[in-house]
């Protein structure tokens, strides 16, 4: 939009990689004269939103500058040779596919950081969390902007030690279980994953992947191709996560902070499905039409499963966590993500990119909303928070009801918001699905998931229902007598001024991305175009 | 060795001296420490540490000259191409892991040797002849002076780890140590003595044709003698079923001596491993190929399996971690060994920068220790906890060191090298050995994460009657000043894990040259 000279535009991309780690060194060292501020606590909290603050208007100047006649292209580029004996190349650049979620990313680190300002989770220093945080960002960015195999490989793995950290120190009950399960998982995945890139990498000579996916597969082997995609893909899976590889996803979410459930929902798991997208389609396409009906079985599964599982967790007397639930909500989301992967078809594809990005703003926002929820409360224990009849939140609180009711709907797929485009596109994609595809396979997929947007739709009504519903009136301390301390009618303390600067811009983009797809669509589709047809559309 | 009559001129070879400097200082240095000890008084005893140590840092500068790796000496006066002393590429990098580990050893003993608690004289002799032996090794190109080079390596670990004066388990520790080495070197003796009977010559390059074309009465007996060559050498380098004196050996032994053996004793015997398969029974890779695939595979699981199975609690549970741990690593420094039967011997340029990098983290990890062991003499995991409120810099240290044995992010150059092994294996086509390190791998991120994550948690709330506050800084007890050496030493290792990982390619390059001329 903006004109920017090439090389700007390549230090600005490199900013956005490396501010974050120096920012992180830099949190450790005590704060220089004239920037100390009340108190050390607060100084280095103000560090942390400076840092990500300049993170997030580099990562804007850079989608201004970003040429968006030509987003198949990747811009920004820097390519130098790192370790010659393993050929490995600091390659960095972004095309349509990365971009958005560069900024989204940027964006909502720069949130965390600024309601973390505010709201610091209960635990050691704020001086550790802030260096965490800086490292998660540097990684998350890094991954999103890297075209060399093992370079992807190190950015993935960059982000587990300060995601453990986080969960581990300032995560709510049975967090020490839900950091190891979470790191252990992660790392299954991903030494398999590492030894499925060096496949690739060694037998086709180069580990950066504008080349290997230019070449689009042609070097290696059907076998090749087949062990790869098992080996990278069920290390992606684990990240995504694809059920049945899940299962750390709801304790990590259950125990981590609010930023931490945040972050891990719409950053995190995105690295996984960009993997896919970035490395197995194009690199490997032929063991990817080999799997991608299983993929597709998966992810419908996967869809189905998450939704049950909320509605199990939403009922009455179960005793849901409302963060557990959203969490597996999480997992059907990603499944319609995985859906429109497995696909093959452009419009499959850019339904799952469309609903990543998606998915990071209204679930980020949703984990906000129950973080705040639960600092008001005390707990996320649906059947606590909605007693008798229900939490009565419009009554109580009534912007935080209605915020909580809006990312509901937004995230059951209303039409207008930002979670329906990718839902119906990947569905949409699954209906006609590449060639070589077994077409009733994919119609299959996509009954089961029109099944599953229902089902989720109906516990998310369920849950703006017992939580946002009810009789606000003088309770009786019988019915919820330790839930609420203050016993009402006192009112809860509504929306916080921080609070609003956090969400509204999350709100705000999930109405645009609703209302005007074709930001998005417009950019990632040239490249999926591209990356489909093998770099040479 | 060779028994043609020869005119006078032909006997006398001529010594480069300069390509024998690094062995020959070190071990010069520990004679003139050993006689000095005589004269000097008790109160300037701390003389001979700084002796010591300057003799190493001596023999690591007298490498430079050789930098070029094109020396050898002590060649046959009948065939130059055969010499016994080399000084290529490999030895080169090999004296430079094993002096420089011995620089830090001596840093990390210094002070103890000073408060008298070893006994200064016989300590640094036996360090320096020790380390002498394990320098002379790399560039050894026969049999006989390899399996001198090897005892003398060994002989004065065994003193050395039985230093602990009045110390019932140090004893114990070095018979062990002492009994099951002895054996080995036996079998090795035996296996040496076959391969000669089958060939008829000791230099490594000969014994390579000479296998080419074994008669075929004499066929299993070279193969037994290949056998047994490989099983004395295995036991140095702590592969299962050799292993089980690790432990107990590494606790008996005074702190800094179980450093030197996880770094240079390993050295040691991988390096002599490399030298008797890849320049000496090439012909026979079908037979040590699997077998040390097996090995590695075998090692690292069991060294895992018990590195996890370790209480946290328990007394010396610091060190018997890392004991085992080692005992993994080694696994992972076998792969590309076995790697090189398949797919020629630049594979082992893998194993040298595996090394580079396991010798700086390891010694970084065990100074540390040897720090924190001064305010808690239990040496346990539990002992760590809060390490980062008291001495952060010794805890961002040891959690850096952590992971790159581990292979984690921000720990790049432990990551890097463990690509590198893998990469070998895969490349020879090991690729089930590759997914057994990738599955142990994982075992090993759980116990070093553990222990990381020990040093991060806030100090235990009834060691300190004070606040709970982790920002003040907690001091239970009068705090212990740290000696500048072993200062040093954590600093020293630190710098070169940080420098190697921002530029892994310092290391990673030996793993894609040839290391050997050709």
């Amino acid at each position: 939009m903006i004109d920017i000279s090439a090389s700007v535009m390549q230090y600005l991309l490199a900013f956005t990689v490396a501010a974050p780690l120096l920012g992180a060194a830099a949190a450790l060292l005590p704060a220089p004269p004239g920037l100390k501020g009340r108190s050390p606590g607060q100084a280095v909290l103000r560090h942390g939103v400076t840092v990500t603050g300049a993170v997030l208007a580099a990562a804007v100047v850079l989608a201004l500058g970003f040429d968006h006649d030509a987003p198949a292209r990747f811009q920004a580029t820097t390519d130098i040779s790192w370790i010659q004996a393993l050929n490995v190349r600091i390659h960095l650049g972004i095309d349509g596919i990365s971009l958005p979620l560069l900024v989204m990313t940027a964006l909502l680190f720069f949130l965390c950081a600024l309601y973390s300002y505010f709201k610091l989770p209960a635990g050691p220093s704020p001086k550790a969390f802030v260096a965490l945080l800086l490292v998660l960002e540097s990684g998350t960015l890094a991954t999103f902007a890297v075209l060399d195999l093992l370079l992807f490989f190190l950015a993935f793995e960059m982000v587990l030690i300060p995601m453990y950290f986080l969960i581990a120190r300032w995560g709510g009950d049975q967090r020490r279980a839900a950091a190891w399960k979470f790191i252990l998982y992660t790392l299954l995945g991903s030494v398999v994953m590492l030894l499925g890139l060096l496949l690739i990498g060694l037998n086709a000579g180069t580990f950066d992947m504008v080349a290997l996916a230019t070449d689009n597969g042609r070097e290696l082997t059907h076998t090749t191709q087949i062990l790869a995609v098992l080996a990278i893909g069920t290390g992606l899976a684990v990240k995504t996560p694809m059920w049945p590889l899940h299962s750390w996803l709801p304790a990590a979410h259950t125990a981590a902070p609010t930023v931490g459930s945040v972050l891990l929902a719409g950053v995190l798991l995105k690295m996984g499905t960009y993997g896919f997208v970035r490395i197995l389609l194009p690199v490997t396409p032929d063991g990817m039409r080999t799997f991608a009906p299983y993929l597709g079985a998966f992810a419908a599964v996967g869809i189905v499963y998450g939704s049950l599982a909320c509605l199990a967790l939403a009922r009455k007397g179960s005793k849901g966590d409302l963060k557990r639930l959203i969490a597996y909500s999480s997992v059907g989301h990603m499944g319609f993500v995985l859906l429109g992967i497995a696909t093959m078809t452009p419009t499959g594809v850019n339904g799952a990119l469309f609903a990543n990005i998606g998915h990071g703003l209204i679930t980020g926002l949703l984990f906000f909303l129950v973080g705040a929820l639960k600092d008001r409360y005390g707990t996320s224990d649906l059947d606590t928070l909605a007693g008798a009849t229900g939490a009565a939140l419009y009554g109580r609180a009534p912007r935080l009801g209605a915020l909580l009711a809006f990312a509901a709907v937004a995230s059951l797929g209303l039409p207008g918001l930002a979670g329906f485009w990718g839902e119906m596109l990947a569905l949409f994609g699954a209906f006609d699905p590449a060639d070589g595809l077994s077409r009733p396979a994919f119609l299959t997929y996509m009954a089961i998931g029109g099944f599953g947007t229902l089902l989720t739709a109906a516990y998310l009504l369920i849950v703006v229902r017992r939580v946002c519903m009810g009789e606000h009136l003088p309770a009786d301390p019988e019915a919820h007598p330790e839930a609420r301390p203050d016993h009402l009618p006192a009112p809860l303390a509504d929306v916080h001024g921080y609070e609003f600067a956090a969400w509204t811009p999350l709100v705000a983009l999930t109405v645009l991305a609703g209302l005007w797809p074709a930001v998005l669509l417009g950019l990632t589709d040239p490249a999926v175009q591209k990356l489909l047809a093998g770099g040479n559309a | 060795m060779t028994a043609q009559p020869l005119a006078a001129a032909d006997l006398v070879q001529s010594v480069d001296w300069a390509a024998i400097a690094p062995p020959l200082i070190a071990a010069a240095v520990g004679l003139a420490v050993l006689v000095a000890d005589l004269f000097v008084a008790d109160r300037k005893k701390a003389l001979l540490g700084r002796l010591a140590t300057a003799g190493l840092a001596g023999a690591l500068v007298a490498l430079l000259p050789l930098r070029a790796g094109d020396r050898s000496t002590f060649c046959l006066t009948t065939d130059p191409a055969a010499c016994s002393y080399v000084a290529d590429d490999f030895t080169l990098v090999v004296q430079f892991l094993v002096l420089a580990g011995a620089l830090v050893t001596a840093l990390l003993s210094v002070t103890l040797a000073e408060e008298g608690r070893l006994p200064a004289g016989e300590y640094w002799f036996l360090l320096l002849s020790a380390t002498a032996g394990a320098a002379l090794l790399p560039a050894s190109r026969d049999l006989a002076t390899l399996i001198v080079a090897l005892e003398v390596a060994s002989l004065p670990a065994f003193a050395l780890v039985g230093m602990r004066r009045g110390d019932r388990m140090s004893s114990e520790a070095a018979l062990k140590f002492f009994l099951s080495s002895v054996t080995a070197t036996a079998v090795s003796l035996l296996g040496v003595s076959f391969v000669y009977a089958a060939t008829g010559s000791m230099h490594l390059g000969r014994i390579a044709d000479g296998l080419e074309h074994v008669p075929a009465a004499l066929d299993t007996l070279a193969m037994a003698g290949v056998a047994l060559t490989l099983i004395g050498f295995a036991f140095k380098t702590a592969a299962v079923p050799f292993h089980f004196w690790v432990p107990d050996t590494y606790v008996g032994a005074p702190l800094p001596v179980a450093a030197y053996l996880s770094v240079v004793g390993k050295a040691v015997g991988f390096t002599g491993l490399v030298l008797v398969t890849v320049l000496a029974f090439p012909a026979y890779s079908d037979v040590w190929g699997p077998a040390l695939a097996v090995l590695a595979a075998l090692t690292m699981t069991l060294g895992n399996a018990a590195a996890l199975r370790q209480a946290t609690g328990r007394r010396h549970s610091a060190v018997r971690l890392l004991a085992w741990s080692s005992v993994g690593q080694a696994g992972y420094l076998l792969v590309p060994i076995a790697a090189a039967a398949y797919g020629g011997r630049d594979q082992i340029g893998s194993t040298v920068a595996y090394a580079l990098m396991y010798a700086a983290v390891n010694l970084g990890a065990f100074a540390v220790v040897a720090l924190v062991a001064r305010s808690a003499p239990g040496n346990r995991i539990d002992d760590y906890r809060g390490l980062y409120a008291r001495r952060p810099f010794a805890a961002l240290s040891l959690a850096f060191f952590l992971l790159c044995l581990a292979g984690l992010p921000p720990g790049i150059v432990g990551l890097f090298a463990k690509v590198a092994v893998f990469r070998s294996a895969v490349d020879a086509g090991l690729g089930w050995l590759a997914v057994v390190m990738a599955v142990n791998v994982v075992v090993a991120l759980y116990y070093y994460l553990q222990w990381t994550a020990v040093l991060f948690r806030a100090p235990e709330p009834d060691a300190e009657q004070t606040e709970a506050s982790d920002s003040a800084p907690a001091a239970p007890g009068p705090r212990i000043p740290v000696p500048v050496p072993v200062t040093v030493a954590v600093a020293l290792t630190a710098a070169v894990a940080v420098a190697l990982s921002g530029a892994p390619q310092l290391i990673l390059r030996f793993a894609t040259g040839t290391l050997f001329p050709q």
